[in-house]
């Protein structure tokens, strides 16, 4: 038995939260292409609902690994200079971002 | 924000039962970070204990701290947990700037450690199963100063600065399932159970466990059940709660407050509270969501699974300390104490001295008597604690076998400790020092006691008569004549034989 | 000077190494075709070239004092696609949300390819974060394809390939994640692997999908693929996807291959990537192949593969969730483009990736954050996962049957810029052939396959099991050599002169 098919397609409310939660400003315009388009696109990859595969165990890793680990040791890394480099805002030896809305 | 009407707390009592679940964190005290090398020491100049790893630069990857995972399966144990035979590591997907990647490597429905209990001994001697949840590794996040706002709070900031020295440090998350059946006393088991979990790390060596340094955090969550109804209500997770005290304090807060709520007819909000540790101990909302965070869980795919070999965790098991209540009952049969005497000893923090000087040979009585009393006097006129006193258990262990073995008198050792304690040497050094051996030599006892006796001769007659009790005047003569140095017993013996009828 | 240009890799390494042709010449010849040609070809975002001159100096350096050369490929210069970080070198990953970004660490890959002497000419041009086939999706303008400048070379590495086919460069290196290494080379007439997942390190290769990324060798000859290859595989105990295995012997292998005799070699045509439906050119250019191998000693067999026709939406639902993840980090907060003053960190954020970002990366972050939502992720991503451990059986079954397995590398020649670009189902369709390798992480290259009837490249794709490359390289070597010998010579040395 295969996995429920969703069939219902993407909405352009829909696409636009999803934007909200990826922190992406879309425009207007953008959102009504983005909306077609994904439809689409999800119209197509919903075809993996039509395999039958409830009792088959997921892949997450392509390489049968375990335990990898790494001994509790130093190593070196990045020195203050280095690290805030790229920052598009520094000070006092600290990143500086914009005021934050949400909660600590 | 409108002060909400609380309740008196035996009104919440007859209403609500409260059910109670905490959520600790705990920053391991490994060498490294969880994913990178980077040191973990506190305190160190911003961004200066960092790496691509744990700045999320783009290309980074992580590696997962070996130490971290021992430690883990280690508390899964002690905490009577499941060692999952097999695990991953999973993203928690969500945006914030103290977090470089945007994402936070977690544990999600796969932790390291499932099921398991914690025997919580309450004041009154009690003892309260808190049943575990799990327990699961992550890593921390970096650390923001909001700038511009009142009292550093994020709320009215301009900007603000970050530092990700702690980003990656290893996080070990342990939940509780929900406590139920507490009633009043659901504040204390919740600040029992913080404590005895502390305690616990502390003993595997695994943490700091400092609350006021962050490395131990606690997030109390709370409902309030209708009386004798089963019916769960409406949680609230208060955060910020940084002290043992204000772990009691919040849960008796949001009891009351909650009960306020409720019996003003409307609905408690589920939300994150922040704790306030002002004045009597509050907690105000946290920032109200539009919906529930979706984390969009998945499995890390830049990390493998781990499925700790039965071997490996068989050997860990072996590197358990004696865990603290075993520990504590095992000395109470051994020493034969009564819980509240245990207890005692506890609070007096002796539980160790006392044990190593019974380690180094004393018997656990005299042991526990010098401590206890003696050298808690000691100690409390210096105003330091036991453990600051400048005498060893070796050196305790000691005076009591010289006191044993009858070169001493309690006296005499009373003075032997004060000399160790001034810094004069060991134990025999100081009996050399200040010549404090006790006269043995019977000839020169009986010649003191025959001294007395003759200095005192109407007791002399009251104890040929038969008054026994008499002697202790002439003993404390002679001990007065020999400054101390003899042995009490022996001569209040020779003072009986020297008074004895002659029998003809 | 020119003819240096020409060379294999191998032949300039040794021209080098016996100090007939000083590594300096070497860079220096390359640097000028670069002048000359990347105007129109536009394969290079940045040219390294005072560094370029130091590395090949300090090699001539050395093999003047009589040091040995520290690898076989020392002095040879080679184009590295702009995913892997420089800390000399911008590396942008084809965006501009990244645009000027100086890493602060070096790539495992950069490290070894600096160790090994080898002379980095510059960044290549790619579709952004890796994610396209046709490099059209770069912020920074298309790659031309050298065999005719109006299409596409392929991606998302288009950059690398055509470096390779406009003669740039003897040696590349791109990522592949769903064919972007192969899909180009079949596209420019030249040669490109996609080693087994954790053969070669990804710490410093920027993420697209970390559980299909993998950095491979370009060139224009399988002996000189194999050459790089050895010296950019093997273990990183940084990155805990890597393979503590010794490197599979493809140079050997190559070798072998070379003296043209696949007798005892299994060689399976995977049913339903057989060419149906493809462009006609290709479809008869890929049954000629199968006729070659078979000519070349090989037996050939009919294999199974029932579920390769889920593969290009499981992983168009793999690919996008993980990418929404990976790309989450850029947030205008500690490096890269920020975009917006006076608002706050939330808004900043959303305003820098909206700039930042080209139309297909936002589509995947959609369809990605979508697919992990709460409520859809069993069907879609959890579903897709199960799709993908059905496809790495199929291979496993397919390959107790035969050592390799072949299909045509992409359906189509390379199309016209701007044909697809606005059909991102049609764009996607490039890489149904590709994707299975990278669902499973086994092995696979893109070989020449000679011309279609319009004149442009097709590649012959080999694919082996989980560190089975040496197998494929040699059926790959002796292909090419077949071809050669009845082409009377590469058919790479036939791309036209590229326009000014």
């Amino acid at each position: 038995m295969s996995a429920d098919p969703v069939t219902s397609g993407i909405t352009r409310d829909e696409v636009a939260h999803l934007a909200r939660l990826a922190r992406l400003a879309v425009t207007d315009a953008e959102l009504d292409v983005f909306a077609t388009q994904l439809d689409v696109i999800l119209g197509a990859v919903a075809r993996v609902g039509e395999v039958a595969a409830d009792d088959i165990p997921p892949t997450s890793h392509a390489v049968p690994l375990r335990n990898v680990f790494r001994p509790d040791e130093r190593h070196p890394g990045l020195d203050q200079e280095q690290a805030l480099a790229g920052a598009p805002a520094a000070e006092d030896g600290r990143f500086r971002v914009p005021r934050i809305l949400g909660e600590e | 924000m409108t002060t909400p009407t609380l309740v008196g707390y035996d009104e919440v009592l007859e209403h609500f039962d409260p059910v109670l679940g905490l959520e600790v964190h705990v920053e391991l005290s490994t060498n490294t970070k969880m994913f990178c090398g980077c040191p973990t020491e506190f305190g160190a100049e911003p961004n200066t204990q960092v790496c691509p790893t744990c700045l999320g630069l783009p290309g980074s990857l992580p590696v997962v701290n070996r130490s971290a995972v021992e430690s883990a399966i280690r508390i899964g144990l002690a905490l009577n947990c499941s060692i999952a035979p097999w695990c991953r590591f999973a993203r928690k997907n969500y945006f914030y700037p103290d977090m470089p990647k945007n994402f936070q490597t977690s544990q999600y429905d796969e932790p390291i450690a499932v099921n398991g209990y914690l025997d919580v001994e309450l004041d009154d001697g009690s003892t309260v199963r808190v049943e575990i949840e799990r327990a699961h590794m992550e890593e921390d996040t970096g650390k923001s100063l909001h700038v511009g706002g009142a009292a550093g709070r994020i709320h009215g900031a301009e900007y603000s600065l970050l530092d990700y020295n702690r980003a990656g440090v290893p996080l070990i998350e342990i939940v509780t399932k929900m406590i139920p059946g507490t009633r009043e006393r659901a504040p204390e088991v919740a600040r029992a159970y913080v404590t005895a979990l502390r305690d616990l790390l502390r003993a595997l060596g695994v943490s700091d466990v400092r609350m006021d340094q962050g490395s131990m955090r606690c997030d109390v969550n709370l409902s309030l059940s209708p009386r004798d109804s089963g019916v769960l209500g409406t949680r609230t997770e208060t955060k910020n709660v940084n002290s043992l005290r204000s772990v009691e304090r919040a849960v008796r807060y949001e009891m009351t407050r909650q009960a306020g709520v409720l019996l003003a007819g409307e609905a408690v909000v589920q939300e994150t509270r922040h704790f306030v540790e002002e004045a009597s101990g509050t907690t105000r909302p946290g920032r109200r969501k539009e919906t529930a965070e979706d984390y969009r869980y998945f499995p890390e795919p830049d990390l493998m699974p781990i499925a700790p070999p039965v071997e490996w965790v068989k050997e860990l098991r072996g590197t358990l300390p004696e865990l603290p209540w075993e520990r504590r009952r095992r000395i109470s049969a051994e020493w034969s104490l009564t819980d509240e005497e245990l207890r005692d000893l506890v609070n007096a923090g002796a539980l160790d001295l006392i044990e190593a000087t019974v380690a180094a040979g004393a018997p656990a009585g005299e042991a526990r008597s010098w401590w206890v009393a003696y050298l808690t006097q000691q100690a409390n006129s210096r105003g330091v604690t036991l453990d600051a006193l400048p005498v060893t258990p070796e050196q305790v262990a000691r005076v009591i076998a010289l006191v044993a073995s009858g070169e001493l008198n309690n006296k005499l050792a009373r003075q032997v400790v004060d000399g160790v304690l001034a810094g004069e040497g060991s134990p025999d050094e100081v009996v050399t020092g200040r010549g404090l051996a006790i006269v043995s030599d019977d000839g020169a006892l009986v010649a003191a006691v025959d001294e007395a006796l003759a200095a005192q001769p109407d007791i002399a007659e009251k104890i040929r008569s038969g008054k026994v009790a008499a002697a202790g005047a002439i003993v404390g003569a002679v001990m007065k004549a020999t400054s101390g140095k003899a042995d009490a017993k022996r001569v209040r013996e020779l003072v009986l034989q020297r008074c004895a009828p002659v029998r003809g | 000077m020119s003819e240096l240009i020409r060379l294999t890799a191998a032949e300039l390494a040794e021209k080098i190494h016996s100090r007939e042709v000083s590594a300096v010449e070497v860079a220096q010849a390359h640097l000028d075709r670069i002048a000359a040609v990347d105007g129109t070809v536009h394969a290079f975002l940045h040219v390294a070239s005072e560094a370029a001159l130091v590395s090949a100096a300090l090699v001539d350096d050395g093999l003047a004092a009589g040091v040995a050369p520290a690898s076989p490929l020392a002095g040879v210069p080679l184009a590295l696609k702009d995913v892997f970080t420089t800390i000399d070198m911008p590396t942008t990953a084809g965006s501009k949300i990244l645009s000027g970004w100086r890493p602060p660490y070096d790539a495992t890959l950069t490290t070894r390819l600096r160790a090994a002497g080898v002379t980095i000419l510059g960044k290549t041009n790619m579709d952004e974060f890796a994610m396209g086939s046709s490099t059209e999706y770069s912020a920074y303008g298309p790659t031309r394809n050298p065999w005719a400048t109006a299409r596409i070379p392929g991606g998302s590495g288009g950059g690398s390939a055509a470096a390779l086919a406009a003669f740039e460069a003897p040696l590349a290196v791109g990522t592949d994640t769903g064919g972007s290494v192969r899909q180009p080379a079949a596209m420019t007439g030249t040669v490109g692997v996609k080693p087994t997942y954790g053969g070669v390190s990804r710490y410093g290769l920027i993420a697209c999908a970390s559980s299909l990324d993998q950095g491979g060798p370009c060139a224009r000859t399988v002996g000189d693929a194999a050459l790089l290859h050895e010296v950019i595989a093997g273990y990183d105990p940084l990155d805990s996807t890597s393979i503590d295995e010794p490197v599979p012997a493809v140079v050997a292998a190559a070798r072998l291959g070379a003296s043209g005799d696949l007798s005892g070699v299994r060689v399976g045509v995977i049913r339903e990537l057989g060419g149906e439906g493809y462009q006609a050119g290709v479809r008869s250019s890929f049954d000629a192949a199968v006729v070659q191998l078979q000519k070349l000693g090989a037996e050939i067999v009919e294999v199974s593969c029932p579920h390769f026709e889920y593969g290009l939406a499981a992983y168009y639902l793999i690919l996008p969730s993980e990418v929404s993840s990976n790309l989450a980090r850029f947030d205008a907060m500690r490096y890269g483009l920020r975009v917006g003053t006076g608002a706050s960190a939330e808004e900043v954020m959303a305003a820098t990736r909206e700039a930042g970002f080209g139309p297909e990366v936002k589509r995947r972050i959609i369809l990605g954050t979508y697919a992990l939502s709460s409520g859809y992720y069993d069907a879609y991503y959890g579903q897709a996962q199960k799709v993908r451990t059905l496809i790495a059986r199929d291979f496993a079954a397919a390959f107790t049957h035969a050592d390799v397995l072949v299909s045509p590398t992409a359906p189509t020649t390379a199309f016209p810029i701007g044909d697809k670009v606005d059909d991102p189902l049609a764009m996607y369709l490039n890489d149904l052939a590709t994707i299975p390798t990278n669902l499973a992480g086994t092995a696979a290259l893109s070989v020449p396959s000679g011309l279609a009837d319009d004149g442009l490249p097709v590649g012959l794709q080999v694919m082996a099991p989980a560190l089975g490359e040496a197998v494929m390289y040699r059926v790959a070597a002796a292909y090419e050599a077949a071809r050669d010998a009845e082409d009377g010579g590469p058919l790479i040395h036939r791309v036209p002169e590229v326009p000014a």
